[in-house]
């Protein structure tokens, strides 16, 4: 991985263009004291991130040259006070006029708490009404708000409004020390704890200037494909369920339990919370554990083959998987969509193998794509995904290297920055930290792959029926707590 | 077709159905169970509001269905609306951002109604306690009933807590 720092103007005009332009793609954008900063991928794959000063409280939008960056944009605005000139759109995103006061991160002012009123895009036509749905759902998910404009059951314009489980995570990293930051990093959004904690590690390493032991690595891989394993059988399962297939949730819930359990065993938790820290892995793989590892692989390669059977040879539920929901290749790309969502519409992205980081860079895997971009597309895509982790596991298994699990980091290490990219089972997340004199954290940005993939889906749903909508949003399973913070 | 219908669920996966045996939870289960058990019998309607959480909890949330749990068996169904609902299970620190949305849901949900406080940050605030964006625990909007402690909660710690709740 090739990383450059760039500064100042030129610089920040010309890779909003060169975005614009589809020779790079947005990978972050967040403000910092006094400025903005952000991060795009080059069309070889390198990182590069660049500085703009905040000028009298104002920075040129990058968002007015480049639109995935606009809630992204919007976010920073409201936690730094920042004005994006030029913006397309100048409503606050994270800050519903809830919180005691504005601007948590920048020149603090106090807030009366009294909401703010929101305008909601519009559509007109004849008999085109709307449907709220949230922040309350009904089920057991997430809370975040749902605007339709319908005509008839079509569905004419969606669109999301999200911020409301902001937790002030932005705000509780900075003076925190190490520990205390990967703790938090742990939980920006639960069902991803492995891939946070892998990322905030390796930030917290690469400005350190340090590297955690090889045994770390390897079982970082394999506690992130377990991650992968476990949230795959999920999605698949739910995404089925929501087709009204219950059959497939029950089957695919027993081996994401199975994988739960097998974490559990192996690392002293279900989801593998806390497990890894900065400087490598809190506890080594339990005595147990390689067995118990074993076991779920050789369950899963005996029972998921069936599952994928019976999902291909339903056609009822091929019915409703089958060309819904479709994310257009060139949205996808230009919105740089990572993971699942990215590679169902043609992306072959992966940050495994693309910023080849340990232990993948000694491990050979496929990176599954498919062109049709729509429900169906996606759960293969899963599946797929899921064979490879299967293998990977294994090897990792066979391979993983003797020593011990953790090193000893410096305190005081700073000042320093180090960012990271790595794959979660939903795309790519990143991970840039600025470390004080003393060594704890001045500035800590997680960006979750959702970002970048919310909005696709107020594109992908457009024009199929609002019945249709649990299964194409299942299809994406964006995190809410992930982009709320 | 039918194989594969019915293999991986035969033989049954099922837990057996655990004691109430934390004192904590026995405690606190103790000064509900008789109004509980008077009006509910063995049937307890659930809504659960996601407050803010990081999402950890509603995994394990959703694992009360699987074979392995199959809450159901035991009574408690999951409602999707306040208004079907005997308990709101809350997970999450409470955001400012869901504050006047948790309790529209508490004031929607008709009496007798029981609030079942759900993980470290529903008990407290857990990570995120004494930020500006959060509550910090539930018990600062509405009144709990029930605490279940971890993080996230285990199903098992969970079906604990629930069944101590029916009583």
């Amino acid at each position: 991985m090739t990383s450059r720092l760039l500064s100042g103007e030129a610089d920040w005009f010309d890779a909003g263009r060169r975005m614009a332009a589809g020779e790079a793609s947005l990978v972050s954008l967040w403000g910092d004291e006094g400025r903005m900063r952000l991060c795009l991928r080059e069309a070889d794959g390198g990182l590069a991130v660049v500085d703009m000063a905040v000028d009298r409280g104002a920075f040129p939008s990058i968002a007015a040259l480049h639109a995935p960056a606009s809630r992204l944009e919007r976010a920073a605005c409201d936690l730094y006070g920042f004005l994006a000139l030029g913006a397309p759109d100048g409503r606050r995103w994270l800050d519903h006029g809830r919180w005691p006061l504005r601007h948590p991160l920048g020149r603090r002012a106090p807030h009366d708490g009294a909401a703010d009123p929101y305008a909601f895009l519009e559509a007109r036509g004849p008999g085109v009404h709307q449907i709220p749905v949230g922040p309350v759902h009904a089920g057991i998910i997430e809370p975040g708000h749902f605007r339709f404009h319908a005509g008839g059951e079509a569905v004419v314009r969606l669109e999301e409004r999200l911020g409301y489980t902001h937790k002030g995570i932005d705000a509780l990293m900075r003076g925190a020390n190490l520990a205390r930051g990967a703790e938090l990093a742990g939980r920006v959004s639960g069902d991803s704890t492995v891939a946070y904690a892998v990322a905030f590690a390796r930030a917290a390493e690469a400005a350190l200037g340090a590297d955690a032991p090889p045994r770390a690595h390897w079982l970082r891989g394999i506690m992130a494909e377990m991650e992968r394993l476990a949230n795959h059988f999920g999605d698949i399962g739910a995404i089925c369920n929501d087709a009204a297939f219950a059959l497939m949730l029950a089957h695919c819930g027993i081996l994401r339990e199975r994988t739960l359990r097998a974490a559990k065993t192996a690392f002293g938790h279900r989801l593998m919370m806390d497990v890894v820290v900065p400087g490598g892995a809190a506890v080594d793989l339990a005595p147990d554990g390689i067995a118990a590892i074993r076991a779920l692989v050789a369950e899963a390669r005996s029972t998921f083959p069936k599952l994928v059977r019976l999902y291909d040879n339903t056609a009822s539920l091929q019915e409703r998987t089958v060309g819904t929901g479709v994310l257009a290749a060139d949205l996808a790309s230009r919105f740089g969509a990572g993971g699942v969502v990215g590679r169902a519409s043609a992306r072959d992205v992966d940050a495994r193998r693309d910023h080849a980081y340990p232990p993948y860079d000694a491990l050979t895997f496929a990176v599954p794509t498919r062109k049709a971009g729509d429900v169906d597309a996606r759960i293969w895509v899963r599946i797929l995904e899921v064979g490879e982790s299967l293998d990977l596991i294994e090897t990792m298994l066979a391979r993983l290297p003797d020593g011990p699990v953790r090193r000893a980091l410096a305190p005081g290490g700073g000042p320093g920055e180090g960012w990271a990219l790595v794959e979660g089972f939903r795309g790519d997340v990143f991970a840039h930290l600025r470390l004080a004199a003393d060594g704890t954290i001045a500035r800590c940005h997680l960006r979750d792959p959702s970002w970048l993939q919310w909005p696709l889906l107020e594109a992908a749903i457009e024009g199929n029926i609002v019945a249709d909508f649990p299964l194409c949003n299942k299809s994406f399973n964006g995190s809410y707590s992930g982009v709320d913070l | 077709m039918r194989d594969t219908l019915l293999q991986g669920l035969l033989p049954p996966l099922t837990e057996a159905a655990p004691a109430a045996d934390d004192p904590e939870l026995a405690a606190l289960a103790a000064a509900v169970k008789d109004a509980a058990a008077r009006t509910l019998g063995r049937s307890l309607a659930i809504r659960h509001v996601d407050a803010g959480s990081c999402n950890g909890c509603e995994l394990e949330i959703h694992a009360l269905g699987n074979a392995f749990y199959d809450i159901e068996r035991f009574g408690f169904r999951f409602v999707a609306s306040p208004r079907h609902a005997d308990v709101l299970l809350v997970t999450g620190p409470v955001t400012l951002n869901m504050r006047e949305a948790l309790r529209r849901t508490f004031d929607a949900t008709p009496a007798p109604k029981w609030v079942v406080a759900s993980g470290a940050c529903a008990a407290d605030g857990g990570a995120f306690a004494g930020s500006y964006a959060v509550a910090g625990g539930v018990a600062a909007v509405l009144p709990v009933d029930l605490v279940i402690p971890g993080c996230p909660p285990s199903p098992a710690a969970l079906m604990r807590g629930l069944l101590a709740l029916m009583g």
